[in-house]
């Protein structure tokens, strides 16, 4: 859906994203990691065809970018850095404005697709009021509305869950799954580890403009090969299990060997009270910390 | 995509207001002149507000006298400064892109509502103009041109016609200028003065001998020319000029404007 090979973009003397190549396929839900600063809103608005890329090349639903933005882009809905609308205008008027606005908008069914995007994102009851009186939140929901009203088949979003309370996080994060589930595919960019944790099937990390990681998060935090055992007799298991400790944190031991029933079965039967036991996970903060820990340039410096 | 941003001018608040004002300052003009009786001498002041108190139909034509000089060209780059820049400022640029709308396509529509924008301001203003100057103003059929004969009514209302024209096209430059700085800045305010500043430097320039060389190129020299159009004959060495002269300046800008907009980085 998403193909960059060698992606470059420089600011002047600033380079801001080097050399990154991306691999969205269909049906992913992919979660474009990095810090802020660190290029992801660059790379996507390149991929959107908005900031022009100083070297390197961009397939977007097979089509090269910016070049057939016009045919590629009709069917990806984008929220970009925040959502933006005309103040003085309806959440309502405001969509059937930008629907009129290109191609791919018919007529006929504006009204009625107007009305479902709406519902979707949880506005159907305001969607009459001007967007000058709507919260943050609402904002957010209405620039989701707009990225859902041609039903694109790739969605580009940038920190989409922006401004929500927690409920309308959760809101979004179903609505996402929902249409992931129909056969969208979505990139999502964010800063928020968890948000991606819970959605994303797929994970990039970007690091000063470089993409350090790409894998499916799966395989990412699959079991290390390793035991928790949490353990109030600790000079006991300490015996039985001599030498396998890696690592002791007051109740807490890290064993070597991935088999947990095997563990469980010893310990118990050598008299040592388990509290809790269950192989060994990385977290995606502990995958995106290793990833860009090996990197040690500073944001912004020339290169 | 036209018909779209013809219809978010026409459904902005600001148009109107835009427009309201500009009638105000001829609206007054024109009651101060019924109630006091006291016109400009021949010559002085405003062109044609010395004939109005006899014939209020001539009004139109000094309703536009008064609004050129400023509060046309002001109203012109505001609107014309905020039609990119706006957008890039509210952030809608961006969405109005990946929509997709082709960026020249983009630029055309803005243009094309610019110029309607300066169209509607400019019938509206004469209209509201003759409706005044009928009802407040003399009403004897005066009809006199620039140069004391006398014309019919009809080549009163072809030579308003084209006055109208020569007006808008002068306005069209500086339409061209703010949508050049338009697409230059993110900031509309900016677009807007930076338009007006070449315009008063522009008027400053024609006072000053020393700047004589520079006098046929400025974009301002020739826009009180549609006076000319109600001279007998017309005389129409200077409005040739000025429509030459307008038509280098749009041709320049908007060329350089579109080669900017479709090459630069939207990064608002």
């Amino acid at each position: 859906m998403i193909r960059t090979a060698a992606l470059t973009k420089r600011f002047g003397s600033i380079l801001a994203v080097d050399g990154v190549s991306l691999d969205v396929r269909a049906g992913d839900i992919y979660g474009f990691l990095g810090a802020n600063g660190s290029g992801k809103t660059t790379t996507v608005r390149m991929i959107l065809g908005l900031v022009l890329a100083t070297s390197g090349k961009i397939q977007l639903l097979g089509q090269p970018m910016p070049g057939a933005g016009r045919a590629a882009l009709t069917e990806v809905g984008a929220l970009v850095e925040g959502p933006a609308a005309y103040g003085h205008l309806s959440g309502r008027a405001n969509l059937g404005l930008l629907d009129a606005m290109g191609k791919g908008g018919v007529r006929r069914t504006r009204a009625r697709r107007i009305d479902e995007v709406l519902e979707q994102v949880g506005l159907a009851a305001v969607g009459r009021r001007p967007v000058k009186a709507y919260s943050l939140g609402m904002r957010q929901r209405l620039g989701l509305a707009a990225a859902l009203l041609r039903q694109p088949r790739l969605l580009v979003l940038d920190e989409p869950t922006n401004g929500l309370d927690p409920q309308g996080i959760r809101e979004i994060r179903e609505l996402l799954l929902q249409l992931h589930a129909s056969g969208t595919t979505v990139f999502l960019s964010s800063h928020l580890l968890a948000e991606v944790e819970q959605l994303c099937t797929r994970v990039g990390v970007l690091d000063r403009g470089r993409l350090v990681l790409q894998d499916d998060l799966a395989k990412l935090q699959a079991p290390t090969g390793r035991t928790v055992v949490h353990t109030p007799d600790q000079d006991r298991a300490r015996v039985l299990l001599d030498g396998r400790i890696e690592h002791r944190d007051r109740d807490r031991l890290v064993v070597r060997g991935a088999d947990a029933a095997e563990l469980n079965a010893m310990l118990v039967s050598g008299g040592v009270r388990v509290t809790e036991l269950g192989p060994e996970r990385r977290s995606l903060e502990q995958v995106v910390l290793a990833a860009t820990d090996t990197s040690s340039h500073q944001v912004g410096v020339t290169r | 995509m036209i018909a779209v941003e013809l219809r978010k001018m026409l459904r902005r608040p600001r148009t109107w207001a835009t427009i309201l004002l500009l009638n105000a300052l001829p609206t007054l003009v024109a009651v101060l002149l019924a109630v006091t009786d006291l016109g400009p001498r021949p010559g002085t002041g405003p062109a044609f507000l010395s004939a109005v108190l006899s014939d209020g139909t001539l009004f139109p034509l000094a309703a536009l006298a008064i609004i050129l000089p400023l509060f046309l060209p002001i109203a012109v780059a505001v609107i014309a400064g905020d039609s990119v820049a706006g957008e890039a400022q509210s952030g809608t640029l961006r969405y109005l892109l990946v929509r997709p709308v082709g960026r020249t396509r983009l630029l055309v529509a803005k243009l094309i509502s610019v110029i309607a924008f300066v169209l509607l301001a400019v019938v509206i203003v004469a209209v509201t103009a003759y409706v005044v100057g009928s009802l407040l103003l003399g009403d004897q059929p005066l009809a006199a041109s620039v140069s004391g004969t006398t014309l019919t009514p009809e080549q009163v209302a072809v030579r308003t016609a084209l006055a109208i024209g020569y007006i808008t096209l002068s306005m069209l430059g500086v339409a061209a200028i703010a949508l050049f700085l338009s697409t230059i800045t993110d900031s509309p305010l900016a677009a807007a003065l930076g338009a007006l500043a070449f315009l008063i430097a522009s008027s400053l320039l024609l006072t000053l001998d020393a700047a004589e060389a520079l006098q046929p190129y400025l974009p301002t020299r020739y826009w009180l020319s549609f006076v000319d159009l109600f001279r007998d004959p017309i005389f129409w060495r200077d409005i040739l000029r000025g429509v030459g002269l307008q038509a280098v300046y749009v041709v320049v800008l908007l060329g350089a404007a579109w080669a900017n907009f479709t090459t630069k980085d939207v990064t608002s």
